[in-house]
C-alpha cells in the first residue's frame, strides 16, 4: 500500500501570482512526459520486470508522485490570487471556462492526459530504455520551462526537479546493466 | 496564512534529511553492497524519525494511517496542507 506524508519533497515558493507560468507548468502535470505519466509508467511496469529492479521502479515511481504534488503546489500558488481576467490574459481562458481554478490532467496545450503516453512492453530492456528516454524528455521539458520563467523562487524548485530526472535516468541505466549481467550469467552457466 | 518561522525551519530540516534518504534508497537499489551507504542510510532513518516526532509535538501529525499519534480532537485534517504552506 501507499501512505501519505503531510510534506512536500522539496519546498515550493513563488515570487508572485503568475498564471502564464502555471499554464506552461501544466505540461509536467498532465503532459506526455510529465510526472503523472512517469509515476504510472514505472509502477505499472513493476509487475512484469525481473525481481532485481522491482525495488527501483517502486521507489522512483513513488518519488514521481511527490513531484506531481510539487507541480500541483506550484500551479496552485501561481494561480490562487488570479482574477478571471488575468487567467484569460495568460491564455488560461479555455481552462477557466471548463475547470475554474481546478487542476486537470492535461498538457500545456490543453490535450487531456492519455494512457497512450506510457508503454509497457513486458520486455525488461525495452521498458527500461523507455524509462530512460522518459526521464531525458522530462529533464528537457524542465529546462524549457526554466528558460521561459523569470521567477527565481520557482526556478529553484524546478531545478531540483530537473536534477531528479538526471538521477533517475542514471539509476535506470544502471538497472539495464544489472539485467544484462543477469542475462549473461544465465547464458554461461 | 504563513506558518511560523520555526515550523518552516523544522520542516526544511526534515526535507533535507528525507531527501538524503530518497537519494540513498535509489542508489542502494542499484548498489546493494555499499556498506557505508547503508550505514549512512540507517543513521539518517533514525534522525528522520526523531525530527518528525519533534515536529509533530509542535505542529501536528505528518504521517498517515497511524504513522503519527493524534491529539484530541482528531488533528490529522488540520490545515495547512503542504501546498498551503
Ligand atoms: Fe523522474
Amino acid at each position: 500500500m501507499w501512505t501519505y506524508e503531510k510534506k512536500l519533497q522539496y519546498p515550493v515558493k513563488v515570487s508572485e501570482c503568475n498564471p502564464r507560468l502555471a499554464r506552461f507548468l501544466i505540461e509536467q502535470y498532465g503532459g506526455a512526459d510529465g510526472e503523472l505519466s512517469a509515476a504510472l509508467r514505472y509502477l505499472n511496469q513493476r509487475y512484469s520486470i525481473p525481481d532485481k529492479v522491482i525495488g527501483l521502479l517502486t521507489d522512483i515511481g513513488t518519488e514521481e508522485f511527490a513531484h506531481l504534488e510539487m507541480i500541483a503546489a506550484m500551479v496552485y500558488k501561481l494561480t490562487k490570487d488570479a482574477t478571471p481576467d488575468q487567467l484569460k490574459e495568460a491564455g488560461l481562458g479555455p481552462h477557466y471556462a471548463n475547470h475554474d481554478k481546478a487542476l486537470f490532467y492535461h498538457d500545456a496545450a490543453g490535450n487531456p492526459w492519455t494512457a497512450t503516453y506510457i508503454q509497457a512492453k513486458g520486455d525488461p530492456i525495452a521498458d527500461l530504455y523507455e524509462d530512460i528516454a522518459a526521464e531525458e524528455k522530462a529533464r528537457a521539458t524542465y529546462q524549457w520551462i526554466i528558460n521561459m520563467s523569470d521567477d527565481p523562487c520557482l526556478n529553484d524548485s524546478l531545478k531540483f526537479l530537473r536534477e531528479r530526472e538526471i538521477v533517475h535516468s542514471q539509476r535506470f541505466r544502471e538497472a539495464v546493466e544489472i539485467l544484462k549481467q543477469e542475462r549473461d550469467k544465465k547464458q554461461y552457466f | 496564512m504563513n506558518p511560523p518561522r520555526e515550523q518552516t525551519e523544522l520542516m526544511e530540516k526534515i526535507q533535507q534529511v528525507d531527501f538524503a534518504l530518497v537519494e540513498l534508497t535509489l542508489y542502494l537499489d542499484t548498489h546493494p553492497q555499499d556498506y557505508r551507504a547503508i550505514q549512512q542510510f540507517n543513521q539518517l532513518a533514525t534522525e528522520s524519525r526523531q525530527l518528525k516526532s519533534q515536529y509533530e509535538q509542535q505542529f501536528g501529525p505528518l504521517r498517515q494511517f497511524g504513522g503519527s499519534y493524534s491529539a484530541y480532537p482528531w488533528n490529522w485534517n488540520d490545515s495547512p496542507w503542504p501546498w498551503q504552506m
